[in-house]
């Protein structure tokens, strides 16, 4: 079974840094203690061969966080817990929206699973996992198609056929048109359709999204929750959805897992289980929204 | 070309103004003529020396032009090292500050022993004066790339180069060309001091060396009016470069909402 990699440090300029010790960070199902992390190749290796989803979907869950605890220095060197003892999991081609209130460790949660930052305690096993930001982080000095296409041109994947297979996943999500229009060209809400499909071509089985429509408008957000259940109706992926809109995770997720205030554990988890797509008016909806609004209270209040 | 002839007009205008309260300052008497000469007599002096002052401006162009091609290649050479080693920051950075403290007269002899008469030592020393811009603007572009995109990159399984490759250079491509900008309106002074400092032989020795043997024999005006051609040359290079900006580094401009 392939194990990832470990980045021990959320500081940027030591992501490429030389540790490679212990990881309690997973990829593929053998539960058991942290494991050691193993070279290069077989990371690689584990890019080559995707965990067959459908197969083992029923069984074993593609995301499985257990017990984790981070903190991070704070000011005048006091430990600041961002985790707390969080458990939580997904199935493959699940929708788990992870929803708290600000500062509740959601981000440093996905950075966890994306293999960004370690673990104090605990353990997290998951497939690979890809990141999309809430800002989109399109680089400027290439067309939509090109920036959708970068986690390919990053794997090593020819330019002519990565952008081929870029522009079959933008006919097939309502981007037909856009493949040469700058990043600064396209709307809000179309630069972050663009960012999704470059996370959905990286090939990673699992997609944390971290407030992916934080930034957008109220109109265009419920554009994108349309667009983005028709996208994972098409391309489904094991989903992570970090966002503090109550609403949004009800609308999108199969399941919520409410957060409470730092440090983050899990105060509440919400079955969705309604008809896609859904509304917002739905009677169904509204009344989750409200429990979730009222675990989110008694979990930041607590 | 009617707008752009508009958008010269307030340059234009304020030279012009300069050009008549210098002219009678030195009518009403001021000043010896000798130490500053008239704008009418500066500008006689270039109708009447164009040639000359064509032939000096050639080695003076080559060498700015060539030095700055050096200093740029060498300054963003630099920058991606210490960019990417902070070992060699902390050894490079240092010295790259200190370098342009050093007077050039303090080198220019061993300059001229290593390399002689030619166009070399003079390219060194406009390159030691003109990479230093480059480097710090490079080092700045380079890490100014967003922290999150690089996490982005690495959840792509990026490798420390491939995130050089394409996010962090053509970042620092524009932060380059700035630094050059910068370092091109200083390599004129620069060719200025290398001509002066290292000794030339042949008729047309540039126009730095002409405005010394100018000064020295009191000249005065033809060294203005070589002083002329070089404010107009470094202009020119400067809106060549922001040209080349524009052509190169598109983007670069949307985002800064910069115009010249």
């Amino acid at each position: 079974m392939a194990h990832r990699m470990r980045w021990p440090c959320a500081d940027p300029s030591n992501l490429w840094g030389n540790a490679r010790e212990g990881s309690n960070v997973q990829t593929g199902i053998t539960p058991g203690p942290a494991a050691q992390s193993q070279d290069r190749a077989t990371r690689d290796r584990a890019r080559e061969d995707p965990p067959a989803r459908d197969r083992d979907a029923e069984d074993t869950p593609a995301v499985l966080v257990s017990g984790v605890s981070r903190s991070y220095p704070g000011r005048d060197r006091v430990q600041v817990q961002a985790l707390a003892d969080i458990s939580l999991h997904a199935a493959a081609n699940e929708l788990l929206a992870v929803v708290g209130p600000s500062g509740c460790g959601k981000t440093t949660l996905l950075e966890l699973i994306c293999g960004l930052q370690s673990c104090e305690a605990g353990s997290i096993e998951c497939a690979p996992a890809a990141l999309m930001p809430q800002r989109d982080m399109l680089l400027p000095w290439l067309s939509a198609l090109d920036n959708a296409a970068l986690a390919l041109r990053v794997a090593r994947v020819p330019r002519a056929e990565a952008r081929t297979r870029a522009g079959e996943l933008f006919a097939e999500l309502g981007l037909a048109g856009f493949e040469q229009a700058r990043p600064y060209e396209l709307s809000g809400g179309m630069r972050q359709r663009v960012a999704f499909v470059r996370t959905l071509l990286s090939g990673k089985p699992l997609l944390c999204l971290d407030e992916p429509f934080g930034a957008l408008d109220a109109i265009t957000r419920a554009e994108m929750h349309t667009w983005l259940t028709d996208a994972l109706r098409r391309e489904p992926r094991t989903v992570l959805l970090v966002t503090h809109d109550v609403e949004e995770a009800v609308v999108l997720a199969d399941r919520v897992a409410v957060l409470s205030a730092r440090p983050g554990r899990v105060v509440a988890e919400l079955e969705v289980g309604l008809e896609r797509p859904r509304s917002r008016t739905d009677p169904d909806v509204v009344a989750l929204r409200e429990r979730a609004l009222i675990a989110l209270g008694a979990g930041s209040t607590r | 070309m009617r707008r752009r002839a508009l958008h010269a007009l307030p340059a234009i205008a304020l030279v012009a103004v300069l050009l008549g309260v210098w002219e009678s300052y030195v009518d009403l008497g001021s000043v010896d003529r000798l130490i500053l000469p008239a704008p009418h007599e500066v500008g006689t002096a270039l109708w009447q020396n164009a040639g000359f002052l064509a032939s000096n401006l050639k080695p003076t162009a080559e060498e700015v032009v060539l030095g700055i091609l050096l200093a740029l290649g060498s300054g963003f050479a630099l920058a991606v090292a210490i960019h990417l080693s902070p070992v060699l920051r902390r050894a490079v950075y240092p010295l790259a500050v200190g370098s342009q403290a050093v007077p050039i007269a303090v080198i220019a002899v061993l300059l001229i022993f290593w390399w002689g008469f030619g166009i070399l030592p003079k390219l060194v020393v406009i390159t030691l004066i003109c990479f230093f811009p480059v480097l710090v603007t490079t080092v700045d572009g380079l890490a100014s790339v967003d922290p999150e995109l690089l996490k982005l990159l690495r959840t792509f399984d990026a490798s420390r180069w491939q995130a050089f490759r394409f996010a962090e250079l053509p970042a620092a491509l524009p932060a380059a060309i700035s630094g050059a900008r910068i370092a091109l309106t200083v390599a004129v002074i620069g060719a200025y001091i290398a001509e002066s400092q290292t000794a030339t032989t042949g008729a047309y020795a540039g126009l730095g060396h002409e405005i010394d043997a100018d000064l020295t024999a009191l000249q005065t005006s033809r060294a203005y009016a070589a002083a002329v051609v070089l404010f107009v040359f470094a202009i020119t290079c400067f809106y060549t470069l922001a040209l080349a900006e524009r052509r190169l580094a598109p983007w670069a401009h949307r985002s800064r909402g910069d115009t010249r």
